[in-house]
C-alpha cells in the first residue's frame, strides 16, 4: 500500500510542478540553513578528547592580591610559576603538566639547510607528561622524561608539518633544530594532530592549530627563549622579569589527570590545603578558592564557542519555521484542490486512516527529496564557510552524524508540515464532494 | 471598498488565512531583529579608531640572537626607517589597534596600593608617537623630546616618567567636569605621571571587545625596544606597499652580526579589515536570511493567492456578471491581502519584541529601537501587495462567463 501511495504522491507532485518546486525549495532552503549552522556549531562545540575529557582537569588557584577582590569570583585562569612548580613537585595527580605557548624563530640553517630564511613557528614549553596526558600521537620517537626536565635537556619534539617542511617527512630523530641561535636535538616527531577546540590552552585562540615545536619548560628558561600568550600580573613586582620564579604573574596553564571520583575529591582537598598553606605563609591574600574543571566544563565556562554561532543556529531554525509554515500552506492548498479525488476514494470505501496515510506519504516523499536538495545546498554552504580565513573555518566539515541529521530533520519537518493538510483531507465528506461535481 | 464581505469569506478559510498571518508574523519578527543586528554590526565596524589608518603600516622584527644593546639597536632602526623615501614619520609602540596583543594597566589617582580608579589600555610610544599615529590633541600638548625614556629605564621599581597622555573618554571618567591637565596619575610605581594632554580619540587594540569595558586608553612616553615593540610608519596611502617592502629590507640588514627576521608587516587598513571579518560575515549572513525570508514569504502569498483565486472562480464570475469591474475584483484581493498582512504585522511586532527580550537576556544586547517596527511593517505591506498582484490580476482577468460554466 505504501509503495502505491508513494507512486500516487509522486504523480500528484509532478502534476503541480510549480507548487512542488516551491515546496521543495522551501524545505531544502530551511533544512540547509539549519544544517549549515548546526554543523559549524557541532564542530566548534565538539569534545576534543572524548575518551578522556571527563578525567582531565584544569587547575586554577586564587593567587591574586586583595585589590579588586570579589568574594567567590573567578580565580586567575592560569598559575604563577611558583605555584605550578610546587604542584608538579607534589605530583598528586595520575599525570600533570604545566606549560605555556610561544612563537619562536626557527633557523633552518641549523638543520643543515643553508640558504633557507628563518621563519616563525608556534611552540609549546611543557613538562614531561604533556604528550601522555593529552594523547599526542607519535610518528617516531617519544617525548622527554621528567629527568630531562630536571636536567634542562636540549631536546625537542616537532610536528608532522614542521618535519615535512624541514626534513621532507623523513625520520628526523637525532637531527638538530635551531631555535634562534640555540641548537636542540629532535627526539620525536608527531603524527598529524588537530585537537579542536585547542582546549588545553585557549589563550592563543580557541581553534588555533597545535604547536609545531615542543620542548621542556625548564629548557626554555635556561635558554631564555621567552613565551607568548596571556599574562596576568598583580601587586608590585619584585623582579623585572614577569616569568621569574617569585613574580606575581599568572601565565602557566596547568592540567591534571584524575581517573576516579575519589581522586578528584582528594585533589580538590589538596588544592584547598595548598592555598591555606600559602596564605599562612603570607603569599596568598584571598580566601582559598581553587577550581578543578573537567574539559567540557572548562570549555563552556570559557565560552569557547562565540555567541554569534549560537545566534546563527536560532536564526536558521526561525527561518526553517517560516519555510515550514509556507509548506503547510501550499500543501493545504494542493490537497484541498484534490477534494474530488478524495471524495471518490472515500466513496469507494477507503477509510479516513488510509487517506491520512496517503497524504503523509506524499509529504514524506517531498521531505526526502527536500533533504537531498538540502544536503547539496548544505555542502555548498559549508564550502563557502571554509573559504573564510578564520582558523575555525577549516574545521567546518560534514560528518555522518550530520548527514543523517539532515535527512531526519527534513523528513520530520515535511511530515510535520503534512499533518495538518492530511488531517483536513481525511475530514472531507464523500457525499458533499460527489454531489458538487 | 467594503471590508465585511472579505471578512466573511476569510472566515470560511480560517486555516489558510491563519497560516499566511502566521508566516507574515514570524517573518516580521525575525526581520525586525535581524535588521537591528545588522545595523548594530555596521555601527561597530564603522567606529573610528582615532589613528590615521590609511596612512599607516606596521612592522615587527626579531633577532635570531640577543643583540648587545637593544636600545641602541632600536634607535638605529628608527634612524634607517626615517630615511626611506616616502616615509613621513616613524615611531615605535608596544601595541597597535587591531593587533592581537594588548596591555592593560591599573590606573590610580593616589600613590600606594589603594584601589585603582580604572583599568586602561596602555600604549607606550617612542618619539613622534602622536604625530605618526595622527592623533588629534583636544587639550594640552604633545610629549616633549626630553620626556621620552627607554624601556630599560621604565622597568625600574619607581620609574621617572613625568608625562602621560589620555583619551577623552578616560578624561571624562576620571575628572568629570574639570580639566585633567596637570593632574597626577600612577600607573607604574609611586612617581606621578602628570597629564600633559588629551587626545580626542584612541581605541584599544581590540575595540568593541568585552575586556575593553571603559574604553579608556593612555599613552606613556616609553620607547619600547624593537624586540617587544612594533615600528609604525606613516606614509602616503599610495606608497604604503613600497614603504613596507623597503622598511622590511632595511630592518633585515640593519643588525650586523645578528640574523633577523620580520615577524609581521602589515597595512593598518588590512589589520582593521581582518579584525572585523567575523562581523562582516555575520552581516552578510543576516542580510541573506532576511532576503530569503522575504522571498519565501512572498512565494507563500503567491501560492496561496493563486489557490484562492482558483477556488473562488465561480464567486468572481458571479460578481463580474452582476456588474463588478475588473478594478473592483483586483482591489478585493488587494484589500484582503492588506487585512491579512496587517494582522500578521501586529502579531509580528509582539513577536519582535519577544525575540528582542530573549536576545537582551542571552546576548546582552540593547533593546530593539522602536524605529525598526514601522520599517519592518512597511517592508511587509509592500511585499504583500507586490506578491498578491499576480494572482489578483489573474482573478480580475476572469470573464463573467466562468460563473455559468459547471
Amino acid at each position: 500500500m505504501l509503495t502505491y501511495y508513494f507512486e500516487l504522491g509522486l504523480r500528484s507532485l509532478r502534476a503541480h510542478r510549480g507548487l512542488t518546486v516551491l515546496m521543495l525549495l522551501s524545505i531544502a532552503m530551511g533544512v540547509a540553513a539549519c544544517m549549515t549552522t548546526l554543523t559549524v556549531f557541532h564542530v566548534l562545540s565538539g569534545d576534543p578528547i572524548p575518551e578522556k575529557s571527563a578525567r582531565l582537569f584544569n587547575v586554577q588557584l586564587d593567587a591574586e592580591s586583595m585589590e579588586s577582590y570579589q568574594s567567590g569570583g573567578e580565580p586567575a585562569l592560569q598559575l604563577t610559576r611558583q605555584d605550578a612548580e610546587a604542584l608538579i613537585r607534589d605530583k598528586r595527580g595520575v599525570r600533570q603538566v604545566m606549560m605555556t605557548g610561544a612563537n619562536i624563530a626557527v633557523d633552518p640553517e641549523g638543520s643543515g639547510l643553508s640558504g633557507q630564511a628563518p621563519f616563525f613557528a608556534s611552540a609549546r614549553y611543557a613538562s614531561a607528561d604533556f604528550f601522555a596526558i593529552f594523547e599526542a600521537p607519535f610518528q617516531w620517537g617519544s617525548g622527554w622524561s621528567a629527568s630531562d626536565d630536571a636536567s634542562e635537556a636540549r631536546v625537542v619534539v616537532i610536528s608532522q608539518s614542521l618535519n615535512e617542511r624541514l626534513f621532507g617527512g623523513a625520520d628526523s630523530r637525532g637531527r638538530t633544530l635551531r631555535l634562534r641561535d640555540k641548537d636542540l636535538t629532535i627526539i620525536g616527531v608527531l603524527k598529524a594532530w588537530r585537537p579542536a577546540p585547542h582546549y588545553f590552552d585557549l589563550t592563543l585562540g580557541a581553534y588555533a592549530p597545535p604547536a609545531d615545536v615542543y620542548l621542556p619548560l625548564a629548557t626554555s628558561y635556561a635558554l631564555r627563549l621567552g613565551g607568548s600568550g596571556n599574562m596576568n600580573c598583580w601587586g608590585g613586582n619584585a623582579t623585572a622579569d614577569p616569568r621569574a620564579l617569585g613574580a606575581n604573574c599568572a601565565w602557566l596553564q596547568y592540567w591534571v589527570q584524575l581517573d576516579t571520583e575519589q581522586q578528584r575529591r582528594d585533589y580538590l582537598a589538596y588544592l584547598h590545603q595548598y592555598s591555606d598553606l600559602q596564605r599562612q605563609a603570607g603569599r596568598f591574600e584571598r580566601p582559598s578558592n581553587p577550581r578543578l574543571r573537567p574539559v567540557m566544563e572548562w570549555l563552556s565556562v570559557r565560552k569557547v564557542v562565540p555567541s554569534d554561532f549560537r545566534l546563527q543556529v536560532w536564526l536558521a531554525f526561525g527561518f526553517l519555521v517560516v519555510c515550514l509554515t509556507n509548506t503547510v500552506g501550499l500543501l493545504l492548498a494542493k490537497c484541498l484542490r484534490r477534494s474530488g479525488e478524495i471524495g471518490v476514494r472515500r466513496a469507494l470505501g477507503a477509510p479516513r486512516r488510509q487517506i491520512f496515510l496517503q497524504f503523509l506519504v506524499e509529504a514524506g516523499s517531498l521531505g526526502l527529496a527536500g533533504g537531498l536538495l538540502g544536503l547539496l545546498l548544505t555542502w555548498a554552504a559549508l564550502w563557502i564557510v571554509r573559504m573564510n580565513p578564520a582558523p575555525y573555518a577549516q574545521l567546518a566539515q560534514m560528518d555522518w552524524q550530520m548527514l543523517a541529521t539532515t535527512f531526519v530533520l527534513s523528513l520530520a519537518a515535511s511530515l510535520l508540515a503534512g499533518l495538518l493538510p492530511a488531517w483536513r483531507a481525511c475530514q472531507i465528506t464523500p457525499a458533499l464532494q460527489l454531489k458538487s461535481q | 471598498m467594503d471590508v465585511l464581505p472579505i471578512l466573511s469569506t476569510l472566515k470560511r478559510h480560517k486555516t489558510a488565512a491563519g497560516l499566511i498571518v502566521l508566516q507574515i508574523a514570524l517573518t516580521c519578527a525575525i526581520v525586525c531583529n535581524a535588521l537591528f543586528l545588522i545595523f548594530q554590526r555596521i555601527d561597530r565596524i564603522g567606529q573610528p579608531s582615532g589613528i590615521q589608518e590609511d596612512e599607516l603600516v606596521m612592522l615587527q622584527v626579531s633577532g635570531m640572537a640577543r643583540s648587545g644593546n637593544d636600545e641602541a639597536q632600536t634607535l638605529s632602526d628608527l634612524q634607517v626607517l626615517r630615511q626611506i623615501p616616502g616615509v613621513r614619520q616613524v615611531t615605535v609602540v608596544n601595541q597597535v589597534p587591531f593587533a592581537p596583543s594588548s596591555v592593560f594597566s591599573s590606573v590610580r589617582t593616589q600613590p600606594g596600593d589603594g584601589p585603582p580608579a580604572l583599568s586602561a589600555s596602555t600604549y607606550y610610544g617612542g618619539e613622534h608617537v602622536v604625530e605618526t599615529l595622527g592623533l588629534r590633541l583636544v587639550e594640552g600638548r604633545d610629549f616633549q623630546a626630553d620626556e621620552y625614556v627607554g624601556s630599560a629605564a621604565a622597568n625600574e621599581e619607581n620609574p621617572n616618567i613625568p608625562a602621560i597622555l589620555i583619551n577623552t573618554s578616560m578624561a571624562r571618567r576620571l575628572f568629570p567636569g574639570e580639566s585633567p591637565l596637570g593632574k597626577p596619575l600612577y600607573v607604574y610605581g609611586n612617581v606621578p605621571h602628570r597629564i600633559v594632554g588629551v587626545v580626542e580619540r584612541l581605541v584599544s587594540p581590540n575595540p568593541g571587545s568585552q575586556e575593553e569595558s571603559g574604553q579608556s586608553t593612555l599613552i606613556l612616553p616609553i620607547r619600547p625596544s624593537y624586540r617587544g615593540g612594533a615600528f609604525v610608519l606613516r606614509a602616503d596611502p599610495a606608497q604604503r606597499d613600497a614603504v613596507l617592502k623597503a622598511a622590511a629590507d632595511k630592518l633585515l640588514h640593519n643588525s650586523p652580526g645578528v640574523k633577523r627576521l620580520v615577524r609581521e608587516q602589515k597595512r593598518v587598513t588590512d589589520m582593521r579589515s581582518a579584525y572585523y571579518r567575523q562581523d562582516r560575515s555575520m552581516i552578510q549572513l543576516l542580510a541573506g536570511v532576511c532576503v530569503a525570508l522575504l522571498v519565501v514569504t512572498a512565494f507563500g502569498i503567491v501560492g496561496l493567492g493563486s489557490f484562492w483565486v482558483q477556488q473562488r472562480t465561480r464567486m468572481i464570475g458571479t460578481r463580474r456578471a452582476l456588474g463588478a469591474t475588473r478594478g473592483q475584483i483586483l482591489r478585493y484581493f488587494q484589500t484582503e491581502n492588506l487585512l491579512l498582512t496587517t494582522v500578521g504585522i501586529v502579531l509580528g511586532m509582539a513577536g519582535a519584541y519577544g525575540i528582542s527580550l530573549l536576545l537582551m537576556r542571552q546576548y546582552e544586547l540593547p533593546p530593539l529601537p522602536a524605529i525598526y517596527l514601522p520599517v519592518g511593517a512597511v517592508a511587509l505591506w509592500a511585499l504583500g501587495q507586490i506578491a498578491v498582484l499576480a494572482p489578483a490580476r489573474r482573478a480580475a482577468a476572469l470573464p463573467p462567463v466562468v460563473a455559468l460554466r459547471g
